[in-house]
């Protein structure tokens, strides 16, 4: 790289958008089947809005993305690749740990409750992955997550420990250290949820800024509308583990066509 | 029988050899349960099905027969497979291998107290599994678990009598030899119970200092 740029956003990852493929994907957790037969796709780059009753397997496709639970049928694919099966003979059998491990370099997640390591510095949250995955010399991970910090708006906190942070600073410090990975596909699992409202400004603000900024697919689990209606170019209205309806979030959010859609928007918004 | 003075001054020096000794031995055997405890813990949580079953029975099987057994297996029947340690690193071997598998259940406590959303963001971040293990998991599981940890050195004391069973001359060894010699007990025997107790509540003001530091989290 000829010239180096000291705005923010240059620590944000910059890189091809991978796109997303369900493929008849099945998931069931004993004798309750949580997605069935589910087709989707998402395009490289674009912003997807998962909304639906809890219980309607939104979290699970996160869930399953980033490799925390394996399909019980079906594939998915993570562009040309599939993420829960490899070839082998011809054949896609299931993927091992290494397949795995290759592939979720790409996919970085935020959790509900942040889960940040309590026992590392703000600092050495962000830098932790970098330095002892991607290899990345100590001093470079370190000005690189300093960068993102900064764009979070938490350079001054990173000799902090997490426990000494707000939640919404907790989460901002999560999208930093998911962010320090430079993933193609950003999973963001009801990262609003657990805070208080007066904080969800702040993250909001922060992943505006990301969706902005990056082509970085995003996939999206909220509650949060204001964000579905800003950030994501498409809603999928989940129902007992089927799509119930998909469209633009103004459709969605204004003109929804479906019953079940009208009804949870409207046990939304009474919250 | 009156209390003598002179013979429990003059016996001081032998039995305070034999509580260097198990001194010595408990620290060492301390350390062995320590270290192989956490091994039989890590193992049993990401060694595989096969593995974790293996230490699994194993665990169960040394936790579930007698100290003295083991220490008489180690010390009179492994030396017929050729395998011959001096009584000493047979006692802390012992000693340290039977309370491993104790300890190894406290660390696993300690383990299954970390948040599964520990584990899954180091799933998210890719790291390899040494870094979950010595990065994440084990920084967190074991300051909550120390304290408990440290209740395990005192009762290793404690047991530490029952290697005068394979030789090794420990302190309750050495005051039943100066009795023998002398042919009173009083005063060698009485001392040695004295010395137990002076190092068991330094152990538990210890241990109580550790609980302070690390209990409440």
């Amino acid at each position: 790289m000829a010239t180096t740029d000291s705005t923010p956003e240059a620590a944000l990852p910059q890189n091809d958008a991978r796109g997303i493929r369900f493929e008849k994907v099945v998931k069931r957790f004993g004798d309750n089947v949580v997605l069935r037969e589910l087709d989707f796709a998402v395009a490289p780059g674009e912003r997807v809005t998962l909304i639906g009753p809890s219980g309607s397997g939104k979290t699970t496709i996160l869930r399953l993305l980033m490799t925390l639970e394996r399909v019980d049928d079906g594939v998915i694919w993570l562009g040309g690749d599939s993420l829960s099966h490899m070839e082998r003979g011809g054949r896609l059998v299931p993927a091992d740990e290494k397949h795995l491990r290759r592939l979720r370099s790409e996919i970085g997640m935020v959790f509900q409750q942040f889960n940040l390591f309590p026992n590392m510095s703000v600092l050495r949250n962000v830098t932790e992955a970098p330095v002892h995955v991607l290899k990345v010399p100590k001093s470079e991970a370190a000005e690189r997550a300093g960068e993102l910090l900064e764009m979070v708006g938490l350079a001054d906190k990173a000799d902090a420990h997490p426990s000494q942070l707000s939640g919404g600073q907790q989460q901002r410090v999560a999208i930093a250290r998911a962010l320090a990975m430079r993933p193609k596909v950003l999973l963001l699992d009801e990262v609003t949820s657990a805070l208080d409202p007066e904080l969800v400004g702040e993250v909001l603000d922060v992943l505006r800024q990301v969706a902005e900024t990056t082509d970085i697919t995003m996939l999206c689990v909220t509650h949060e509308m204001r964000f579905a209606r800003d950030v994501s170019n498409r809603v999928l209205v989940f129902d007992k583990g089927q799509i119930v309806e998909e469209g633009s979030p103004e459709k969605i959010f204004t003109d929804p066509d479906h019953p079940r859609t009208q009804e949870f928007l409207r046990a939304v918004i009474d919250q | 029988m009156i209390w003598d003075w002179n013979f429990a001054g003059k016996i001081l020096p032998d039995l305070l050899k034999g509580l260097r000794v198990t001194v010595e031995a408990t620290l060492l055997a301390y350390v062995v349960a320590l270290v192989l405890g956490l091994v039989w813990a890590v193992l049993r949580r990401s060694g595989g099905l096969v593995v974790g079953q293996v230490v699994r029975w194993i665990v169960e099987f040394v936790r579930s027969t007698p100290l003295l057994v083991q220490l008489f297996f180690l010390f009179y029947v492994l030396p017929s497979a050729g395998v011959r340690f001096s009584a000493f690193v047979t006692g802390v071997i012992g000693l340290g291998l039977h309370y491993s598998t104790y300890t190894s259940e406290v660390y696993r406590a300690g383990i299954d107290d970390v948040p599964r959303g520990q584990w899954e963001a180091s799933t998210a971040l890719n790291l390899p599994r040494h870094r979950v293990w010595f990065g994440v998991v084990l920084p967190q599981a074991i300051p909550r678990v120390i304290p408990t940890l440290g209740n395990y050195l005192i009762a290793m004391f404690k047991d530490s009598p029952l290697l005068l069973a394979i030789t090794v001359p420990e302190m309750l060894g050495a005051a039943y030899a100066v009795g023998t010699h002398y042919f009173r007990y009083l005063e060698p025997i009485t001392i040695a119970g004295v010395l137990f107790v002076i190092v068991s509540v330094l152990a538990s003001i210890l241990t109580r200092r550790l609980e302070r530091r690390y209990g409440n989290h």
